[in-house]
């Protein structure tokens, strides 16, 4: 089921009610999520992401704009009407209910034609429960699982009803470390065998990145960039997005262009194409640096933390917006740690350069 | 695009249950509302009435066109209404800050001092709490009668000085303070009533106030003790006043004035709770029954 | 040294109990093995302070006494017909609060009011709107008589009327208590279940049979053992509404026999006003016990 969001706006009135102030949390979103994919809202804290998912779970009523769930408009349809199903963070499974009974709760509640006989609805738990692979808990008491086996029963009670669309609030972040690898593997497999339109809320760029078919990127309020993950990766829209993605992040240099040169502080890092002059930030990968004895990037260095398969380079220049820039390289390059400084030359498809007011990306061509 | 019309139909019941739903609950909340207030309304009401008004209706109006004050007037003159508000206010008061002093004591001795014998001290107050009153006041009645304290305030005050509850409230209260402040203290030489006086009490004050306002409301309402111990009419607190009132007061039938006392009677408390609502809601939601 | 000294921090802790040990001991420990004492001395007299014989007679006089049988079948019907109309009313009440956002403040607070009034005070309002006298029938009546009904003497008149109004007057007392209870208990139901079952299409009444009772169950039952423990204790409400003289409007409950005995008019009794208690006692601690049982089967988690 495709689903389309046309200029949805959400306003909730303010602390102080008598300023009629409203607080904008989500503003003019627009975008279309296709047939069969498995979409990650991504942002921080605070940026709009769970209100979106719950106003296309129609727990919230939008201020303005419309939702499709195909060709229907569902934007006035109360939830349980949209065909949804809706995993919480915290789970949000009945405490007093076994495994069994929680996946049947959804089913029970069919009325009229949709009604099923006792052993359809069983047939029916026991299939969501074989897809989550949790068949032998079913007579358990949620109190009774560990954190993922709670997730799964979660998913299966979503998934019970064969929803149309399928919603997870930060379903990774009650999970351990460990569990959340796993899990969200999980979350991906299962998806792809059913083929439901997934949408899933998170604040981790990694969890999102790993197993979305597209990401959608928000800050307050704000759609910043939609697409798929490594595209948004490789090129970002700007500097919040840029360092929004990516572990480690991305380095962030004071620099300016002039006569076709892009320079980082006093040192001129390559030739640019296409860009007035002015300042601007510049964005590095942390993969985008290679070490060249005769390279124009010079770092004071700081250490060297050998990871395995690459090596992390830590150093510090006077014009970076923080106190360490980080570059990951391969370890068939040497860093002599004797030095007290490295040179660098860049890769130019992982350098950026945004507008230091707008912080919008600036399209140019390095060489 | 039949499905739309689908939709708007269902749109549209659901909005329809939402209102009548909206406007049931709004109903019975009110009914209940007026349940509760109806017989307050009820009772400044009959107090504002003259006496020749009041018993001229055969059928009570809901309003007086000539309120008077006089029943107010008579509530203090002809019975000592005064006397028995001035003697609740001086049991209330003394029950509670010797109640304090004792429960303080005893919560700080449980919760702060290590001693001998503490724990199995601690169980057997804690058993004590399932104690009901009723069990122990025959024997109190007894007592007091014989050391000769009926109709005086020891009588009245004493067997209601301590709360095993309240010690229970307090101790759990000053257990969460933490201990590197009572060494911190130690270290500069504060002594233990210094401590608590200084330290454990200031902390703690929400929940003293709570117990305050709770005992308060105890206090001001107790009928059945001071009805057992006192039959001096000098020592009758408001609750033994006002079935005295009843039995033998303006004469039995003077109902406005009747109702001007207990208009007095109530309003110390209502103002309390209407400035304490919400500790007071909270505090009672923390284990405080009626009786 | 060392040993005098922790002689000395534990002399300091019983000193600080002592205040409330003295109070503890004078006025519930030795009273309580007194009353068991008193209910077995025969024949005790409170004027010479004698007694001629120990054994069951104090309980035998107490069964085989009108005064009381009237009033353990005054506090049985009382128990019965008020815990669980005021606990379904107060679930229905908070039930109803939890919903509405306008005016959820003034409702709560009001319907806190008859905690806090003096139980005697308003009992004679109650009183004045029910009492038919030779000058007005009442308010009550008046409302019974435009319902096309007979006015009735609810105070001094037919033992079922009386007892209508003491169990309305009941249920008015205790009912703050039981609607905070459960409003709090309501609120602290996690939002999530509510919402989770809206996606699943879950009906209103589905969500509260299935979801919010089950959830809000260990409150339901502590509010009905309280309930129960409350109602068999009842007195002064009934004071309030019939006068002192319980025993002749034969609306005395098991409470005010034993302070009948023990004070007033027929009182000077102390060893059956303590079988009288003391069986009183037996009573609830045995439905206590009883209610315990059931709600370890039926209260969830």
């Amino acid at each position: 089921m495709k689903v389309v969001l046309q200029n949805l706006t959400k306003k909730f009135p303010g602390r102080d009610r008598k300023k009629q102030e409203y607080v904008i949390a989500v503003n003019d979103f627009n975008f279309e999520i296709p047939d069969g994919k498995l979409i990650g809202l991504l942002g921080p804290s605070g940026c709009g992401k769970s209100t979106t998912l719950n106003l296309i779970s129609g727990l919230l009523k939008p201020t303005s704009g419309r939702i499709f769930f195909g060709e229907d408009d569902v934007t006035d349809l109360p939830p349980e009407n949209r065909g949804i199903g809706l995993v919480f963070q915290n789970y949000a499974l009945y405490p007093h209910l076994t495994v069994k009974k929680n996946i049947l709760f959804p089913l029970e509640n069919l009325k009229g034609k949709d009604k099923l006989s006792k052993s359809e609805m069983l047939e029916k738990a026991y299939a969501a429960a074989r897809l989550v692979q949790i068949e032998e808990l079913m007579d358990r008491k949620p109190g009774e699982l560990s954190g993922g086996q709670q997730q799964r029963v979660a998913i299966a009670r979503a998934l019970v009803k064969m929803p149309r669309v399928l919603l997870l609030d930060e379903p990774l972040s009650n999970l351990d470390a460990r569990l959340r690898l796993q899990t969200r593997e999980e979350i991906r497999r299962i998806q792809r065998e059913t083929k439901i339109t997934t949408i899933f809320v998170t604040h981790d760029q990694e969890e999102a990145m790993s197993i979305s078919d597209m990401i959608v990127v928000m800050k307050a309020g704000i759609v910043q960039q939609i697409g798929r993950p490594q595209e948004v990766y490789d090129n970002p829209a700007n500097l919040f997005v840029a360092r929004f993605l990516g572990t480690p992040p991305i380095n962030v240099f004071e620099g300016q262009v002039r006569n076709h040169k892009l320079y980082i502080g006093e040192d001129e890092v390559s030739g640019i194409r296409g860009v007035e002059n002015q300042k601007v930030w510049v964005g590095i990968r942390p993969e985008g640096f290679v070490p060249d004895e005769n390279g124009p990037l010079c770092c004071r260095l700081s250490g060297v933390e050998v990871m395995g398969r690459d090596i992390s380079v830590v150093s510090t220049h006077e014009s970076s917006c923080s106190p360490a820039v980080r570059s990951i390289i391969s370890t068939e390059n040497r860093v002599d740690t004797e030095k007290e400084t490295v040179r660098f030359s860049l890769k130019p498809g992982k350098v950026f350069i945004f507008h230091r007011e707008t912080e919008e990306r600036i399209m140019g061509e390095l060489i | 695009m039949d499905n739309r019309v689908d939709y708007a139909k269902i749109e549209k019941t659901a909005k329809i249950r939402r209102t009548v739903i909206n406007v049931v609950t709004y109903t019975f909340l009110a009914l209940w509302a007026v349940m509760v207030l109806f017989p307050f309304y009820w009772m400044l009401l009959t107090s504002v009435k003259s006496y020749s008004a009041y018993n001229s209706e055969y059928i009570p109006k809901f309003f007086t066109l000539s309120p008077t004050l006089k029943n107010y007037v008579d509530a203090f003159t002809a019975v000592p209404l005064a006397r028995y508000f001035a003697n609740t206010v001086l049991f209330t008061v003394l029950t509670t800050a010797i109640m304090l002093v004792v429960i303080t004591l005893a919560a700080f001795a449980f919760a702060r001092l290590e001693f001998r014998g503490k724990n199995i001290a601690f169980l057997i107050f804690l058993s004590l709490m399932m104690i009901p009153n009723e069990l122990v006041i025959i024997t109190n009645f007894v007592t007091i009668t014989d050391w000769n304290m009926r109709n005086t305030f020891p009588g009245l005050i004493l067997p209601s000085v301590t709360s095993v509850f309240y010690i229970y409230l307090l101790k759990e209260n000053f257990e969460q303070i933490p201990d590197s402040l009572y060494y911190a203290a130690k270290v500069d030489g504060t002594s233990d009533i210094r401590y608590l006086l200084k330290v454990m009490i200031p902390i703690s004050k929400p929940t003293l106030i709570t117990i305050t306002i709770l005992k308060v409301i105890e206090c001001w309402n107790s009928y059945v003790w001071p009805r057992l111990i006192t039959d001096d009419e000098n020592y009758y607190l408001v609750s033994n006043g006002i079935q005295e009132i009843r039995e033998n007061g303006f004469g039995r039938e003077n109902i406005p004035a009747m109702m001007a006392a207990v208009v007095v009677i109530s309003v110390p408390l209502i103002v309390l709770f209407l400035i304490f609502r919400k500790k007071i809601m909270a505090g009672v939601s923390r284990g405080g029954t009626k009786g | 040294m060392i040993k005098k000294k922790w002689r000395n921090s534990s002399l300091k802790g019983w000193l600080y109990l002592l205040p409330a040990i003295l109070f503890l001991g004078v006025f519930m420990v030795y009273p309580l093995i007194d009353v068991f004492i008193y209910s077995f001395e025969e024949g005790y007299n409170s004027a010479s302070q004698t007694f001629f014989g120990i054994g069951f007679y104090n309980y035998s006089y107490v069964l085989h006494d009108p005064y009381f049988l009237q009033a353990l079948k005054n506090t049985f019907i009382l128990v019965i017909i008020t815990v669980p109309l005021s606990t379904g009313i107060a679930l229905l009440i908070s039930v109803g609060l939890s919903s509405i956002k306008a005016l959820k403040n003034l409702f709560q607070t009001v319907y806190f009011l008859p905690y806090v009034t003096n139980t005697l005070a308003v009992g004679l309002v109650f009183m004045i709107l029910f009492k038919k006298t030779a000058y007005s029938d009442g308010l009550i009546n008046l409302m019974i008589t435009w319902f096309g009904g007979n006015a009735v003497d609810f105070i001094d008149g037919p033992y079922w009327a009386k007892m209508f109004v003491l169990c309305f007057y009941t249920i008015w007392v205790v009912m703050p208590f039981k609607i905070l209870i459960l409003t709090s208990a309501l609120a602290s139901v996690n939002e999530d279940y509510y919402k989770a079952a809206r996606v699943d299409g879950t009906s209103k009444l589905r969500t509260f049979m299935r979801i919010t009772l089950p959830m809000i169950s260990p409150m339901i039952f502590y509010l009905i053992i309280t309930g129960f423990i409350g109602a068999f204790k009842a007195y002064s409400d009934a004071v309030a509404l019939f006068g002192t003289n319980l025993n002749a409007a034969e609306m005395n409950t098991i409470v005010g026999y034993v302070y009948d005995m023990l004070y007033g008019d027929s009182g000077g009794y102390p060893s059956f006003a303590s079988a009288a208690a003391i069986l009183l006692f037996a009573i609830v601690l045995t439905i206590t016990c009883i209610n315990l049982l059931i709600s370890r089967k039926n209260v969830h988690y």
